[in-house]
């Protein structure tokens, strides 16, 4: 097995800021969004977005909610490990809201498509946007496509994206595995 | 997440406590999902599950219904008063007819202790027990300790008193499995000749005098008398049961701590629990209906998960 650095500390830090900027071009003060991290990996991704808007650019109240998509995936019973689900924690409705998923890699697209049926029992949203750390430009199964990205990466699929943040791992970076 | 260690719920006996916190975990999940705007789930859609229930019932009944709609699973459901069940066919016949229809699991309530048990070993389905004579009644048992569970934080040490009719009640054994289990100090109360000779040996104490042992708990869990199981007569009449073994407000008023109140239902109001208790803030009776949804769609989809 062998793995070489995709994004260190300070690229991951650059990335965050142009996230971040991308976002408030488009939401400006972020009065009709919300962000929503699917979990388990993308919670901490929209918890630095937050942090950020709220301390470096001073946009106040943003609302930000955690989606678990465990009950509505679609390898239920099809894969050899039981899902494990976690907390969903949405204390808001969704109606006519701009929604911004947010999550660290994309790859399949399945738990995106699991989250665009989840995220519809808190309501309509007037629209939903993807956010991405990672897009795995390569074995995608369902026409889905980011709005924002931070970067993208040719990985075939034997290989693995593994991106890790202080608050779980010790260090903000992104590995590309080799298996 | 791990698996059940059991491919169907046949009674907490058969389960331990690695199960019953597995299924308390993911009922936390389901509980935040019924409480959403819409309370649905697709993870079983492609899954058939038949109700079968050869006795009466409202709340297990509806509750397992909601559970499996809930999850999006397909559910047929028979009662077996309106079945050829009545003309003599016999249950293995019955669940088979039915599962030749593609049924994946069966939840079936029965008169006869260890029906459950039996139809798990003849035939291909998994089965969830919704209750088998007076033997057991595991998610009334998992729905009760998930309760305390939520109002108390903690079901290790505390100390759970069973009241009435412990001689009938599937719902007492169940509960005193799954409380030893989880490290609950039992006791049951109730008139002698309600209460099974020898209990003791699972490990419970026995108070006649229902004063002491409110005194002495966290929560009493107020079982029905079941006159519909009673050949002969128990207690002289049914005041004098209310007036022993009633609970009313007077008495749990005097009481110097604030125990929790459960019901597993139905409530005869008036006899072993009066409408004011029944209907106090102490009372978690209609916490308990709601946390019996989440508890059984927790236990059909940690069950369904296991189909091949």
């Amino acid at each position: 097995m062998s793995q070489k650095v995709l994004l260190t500390s300070k690229e991951v830090n650059i990335i965050l800021h142009r996230l971040a900027c991308q976002l408030i071009e488009k939401h400006l003060d972020f009065s009709d969004t919300i962000l929503v991290g699917i979990q388990p990996r993308g919670t901490f991704l929209a918890e630095r977005l937050k942090e950020l808007l709220e301390k470096e650019y001073y946009i106040s109240k943003i609302a930000l909610g955690y989606l678990d998509i465990t009950f509505f995936r679609d390898d239920f019973r099809r894969t050899s490990k039981p899902l494990e689900a976690n907390k969903t924690q949405i204390n808001f409705i969704v109606e006519n809201k701009k929604v911004v998923f947010i999550d660290d890699v994309l790859y399949t697209g399945r738990s995106i498509r699991s989250a665009l049926t989840a995220i519809q029992s808190f309501g309509r949203p007037s629209e939903i946007e993807l956010l991405v750390l990672i897009d795995r430009r390569f074995s995608r199964h369902l026409p889905i496509q980011p709005d924002y990205r931070g970067r993208q990466v040719d990985a075939i699929n034997d290989e693995k994206v593994k991106v890790c943040w202080k608050e779980q791992d010790g260090e903000d970076a992104v590995y590309l595995i080799n298996k | 997440m791990s698996e059940l260690s059991v491919n169907h719920l046949l009674g907490i006996k058969y389960i331990n406590k690695k199960d019953i916190d597995l299924i308390f975990e993911t009922a936390d999940h389901f509980k935040e999902v019924i409480n959403r705007p819409i309370k649905k789930v697709p993870s079983l859609r492609d899954i058939t599950i038949a109700n079968i229930f050869f006795e009466n019932s409202t709340r297990t009944k509806l509750s397992f219904e909601l559970a499996q709609k809930r999850l999006s699973a397909d559910v047929i459901s028979f009662s077996a008063a309106q079945s050829s069940v009545k003309k003599g066919e016999t249950l293995i016949d019955t669940v088979n007819n039915i599962l030749s229809m593609k049924v994946d699991m069966v939840v079936m309530r029965h008169s006869s202790p260890g029906a459950a048990h039996f139809l798990s070993q003849n035939v291909k389905a998994s089965i969830v027990n919704a209750g088998d004579g007076a033997h057991e009644h595991p998610t009334q048992a998992l729905l009760d300790s998930y309760s305390i569970r939520e109002k108390l934080g903690d079901v290790s040490g505390k100390k759970v008193v069973i009241v009435g009719d412990i001689l009938h009640s599937r719902v007492a054994l169940s509960n005193i499995y799954a409380l030893q289990m989880q490290g609950a100090e039992i006791k049951v109360c109730g008139p002698k000749t309600l209460i099974p000779r020898h209990i003791e040996s699972l490990g419970v104490k026995v108070e006649t005098n229902l004063r002491k042992a409110l005194e002495w708990c966290d929560v009493a869990n107020m079982l029905r008398v079941q006159n519909e199981r009673m050949d002969v007569n128990y207690f002289p009449s049914t005041r004098e049961y209310a007036q022993q073994y009633g609970l009313d407000k007077t008495l749990l008023d005097s009481l110097n701590k604030e125990i929790i109140i459960m019901h597993p239902g139905p409530i005869n109001r008036g006899v072993e629990i009066t409408s004011d208790v029944a209907d106090s803030k102490q009372s978690v009776i209609l916490n308990q209906v709601e946390n019996g949804v989440a508890i059984r769609m927790a236990v059909i989809y940690l069950l369904a998960s296991k189909i091949q």
